[in-house]
């Protein structure tokens, strides 16, 4: 469906040093650098999917999207996204593609939300009941009922962003581009967006391409994730395998009452302390069970309380971005 | 076609969202035509040569000029364009299966229309009561009437090509004040909206009448007040078409070309 190959494209940024001389001096003398935005990017995504791209900021995940949805012209590398070139064949690709950009609006700032839709459904050439039934289906999955007659300027960041979300799903599309939609939503909006980004995938078969610095956003949804950094791919593949292997092994704290015994290493535990009435195991997953280790423990101590330390998606993508040293 | 009636409805409903604006605009074009005409009116009673233009005419000149207002300015500007490109908020007009051009062409005439629709009425028709020589006059013919409203479309029809053009080169300078302001007093100058271009030296108007300004507004104004007759107005008909033949194609290859270098900045 998404087939991208040896992607690249740089921009030119001014450099500047600060204070009125440096001004005058780059009226004269400009100076200049060019960032490799995406240097030899490949990748395909096959239909249905759900893509989260992560990476850190400037990584060149934004800039990835404007291609794949024919804003921006590449230096270099080919794309073919359902056939076509997307900024070659500008009008017919973006027919068949939803574009959000979480930081920007497509709603019209001074007048309702409904009669942006209508505008949209006039600029896509929606059939009148296609649109009407997917306003009223939008409306019930993103509750918007109450939104509709708002103009766009008094609604809440997150009241707007359900809004824009359903502005780009009203034609239908078979692909939709999300550039950071969760960002700046409480936590009710969040959760309200990821269910209906997960409903629309399975029930339309839309497949999402998601950029997002939300590591729970990723958790949620993605089922695979594309990590970019300084422009290249770093990482393609299942999160859950990724989740492994940065952290395969987990730490089982027990409190205990009585005497602090000396616990005999058995296989799957890595590490051992015992203090004076807790202890800390560090143990791998794939070789004991959790509930078998507690058994076992609960045989020699006295247990009062435990807990799991459970391993944040947050720590994971921070680890992969140490590793990687992006 | 659905598409662009579309825009021009959408402009249209933000236009009457802002109804104080509307007074406010209509009751600065009562004040400003009012000035004028009172200025001009001191200087021809001071002198005794003859005139190029009756103060009757002058004062319908005037009147037609602040009644279309809207159709004419050549520095009147939809601020939601301009803010499009400096914000990046262009990336989404790119996503739509429309061809850049003419969406925003149209964009720009609809808020033309639908901004002169909103106030020309009430100024013609206050104008017309006020005492001869200080009203809006009848037009010099049927005929004149009607070649009038044509050619004062097709001067709007240039008078957005001109504008396409300077949101175009937004994408260059993304700052409007300073740019705007110079073109606008120019262009204004020589589009004979500060004196009409009948009281300007002869030289000067011969060489103003080959720029495509006075066409959109002096020109229709003075068919209708038939000081241009219409026998004599195939010469400025055919200057309309042309130049906006070549205004239009200026902005669609300029436009083709920044498209394909554009950068939205910023995420």
């Amino acid at each position: 469906m998404i087939d991208v190959k040896n992607l690249s494209k740089h921009f030119k940024v001014y450099k500047r040093k600060n204070g009125a001389f440096g001004a005058v001096r780059s009226l004269v003398k400009p100076e200049y650098e060019y960032i490799h935005a995406l240097d030899d990017v490949s990748f395909s995504i096959g239909k249905g999917e759900i893509v989260g791209y992560i990476g850190p900021n400037g990584a060149g995940k934004s800039t990835t999207v404007k291609v794949l949805s024919g804003i921006l012209v590449p230096d270099g590398g080919e794309v073919i996204v359902n056939e076509l070139v997307p900024w070659k064949d500008r009008k017919s690709h973006v027919a068949n593609i939803g574009v959000v950009f979480g930081q920007r609006s497509q709603l019209w700032w001074d007048v309702p939300v409904h009669d942006s839709y209508e505008l949209l459904r006039d600029i896509y050439r929606i059939p009148a009941d296609r649109y009407a039934a997917n306003v009223s289906v939008l409306t019930e999955l993103l509750d918007l009922e109450k939104l509709l007659p708002v103009p766009v300027r008094q609604l809440s960041l997150g009241q707007r962003m359900r809004c824009e979300i359903a502005a780009s799903l009203l034609h239908d599309p078979g692909i939709l581009f999300l550039d950071e939609p969760t960002i700046g939503l409480d936590a009710v909006s969040k959760l309200a967006v990821r269910k209906f980004i997960r409903q629309i995938n399975k029930e339309r078969n839309v497949t999402v391409i998601l950029t997002t610095h939300d590591t729970g956003d990723i958790e949620a949804l993605a089922d695979r994730i594309l990590l970019i950094g300084k422009g290249k791919i770093l990482y393609d593949g299942r999160f859950n395998e990724l989740k492994k292997k940065f952290h395969a092994s987990r730490t089982l704290k027990v409190h205990f009452t009585g005497e602090a015994r000396e616990i005999p290493s058995v296989t799957g535990i890595l590490k051992l302390n015992v203090h004076e009435n807790e202890a800390e195991v560090v143990f791998d997953p794939e070789n004991i069970s959790a509930s078998a280790l507690i058994t076992y423990i609960s045989g020699i101590l006295q247990i009062t309380d435990l807990e799991i330390e459970t391993v944040e998606a947050e720590e994971i993508v921070a680890g992969l971005y140490r590793e990687f040293e992006i | 076609m659905r598409t662009y009636l579309s825009f021009f409805r959408m402009r249209f409903l933000m236009n009457l969202q802002y109804k104080v604006a509307a007074w406010a605009g209509m009751a600065t074009q009562f004040v400003w035509g009012g000035m004028y005409i009172l200025l001009f009116s001191a200087i021809y009673s001071f002198s005794s040569a003859p005139k190029p233009m009756g103060l009757d005419q002058l004062t319908t000149y005037i009147w037609l000029q602040q009644a279309f207002l809207a159709l004419i300015m050549l520095w009147y500007r939809d601020g939601g364009l301009f803010d499009l490109i400096i914000s990046g908020n262009v990336a989404y007009e790119l996503v739509r299966p429309v061809r850049l051009y003419p969406m925003w062409y149209t964009r720009l005439l609809s808020h033309r229309l639908a901004g002169v629709l909103l106030r020309f009425a009430p100024i013609l028709l206050v104008s017309m009561l006020l005492p001869y020589p200080y009203g809006l006059s009848a037009p010099e013919s049927l005929s004149s009437f009607l070649l009038f409203i044509a050619t004062l479309l097709n001067g709007t029809l240039l008078t957005v090509a001109y504008s396409m053009i300077i949101s175009i080169s937004m994408f260059r300078t993304l700052s409007a004040v300073g740019s705007l302001t110079l073109f606008g007093l120019v262009s204004e100058f020589l589009a004979g909206m500060v004196i009409p271009l009948p009281l300007m030296p002869l030289g000067l108007q011969k060489i103003l009448m080959v720029l495509p300004f006075w066409l959109t507004g002096d020109f229709p104004f003075r068919i209708y007040t038939g000081h241009i007759p219409v026998s004599d107005a195939l010469y400025g008909v055919a200057m309309q078409f042309a130049w906006t033949i070549v205004l239009v194609s200026i902005g669609i290859i300029w436009l083709r070309r920044i498209q394909r270098k554009i950068i939205i900045q910023g995420g």
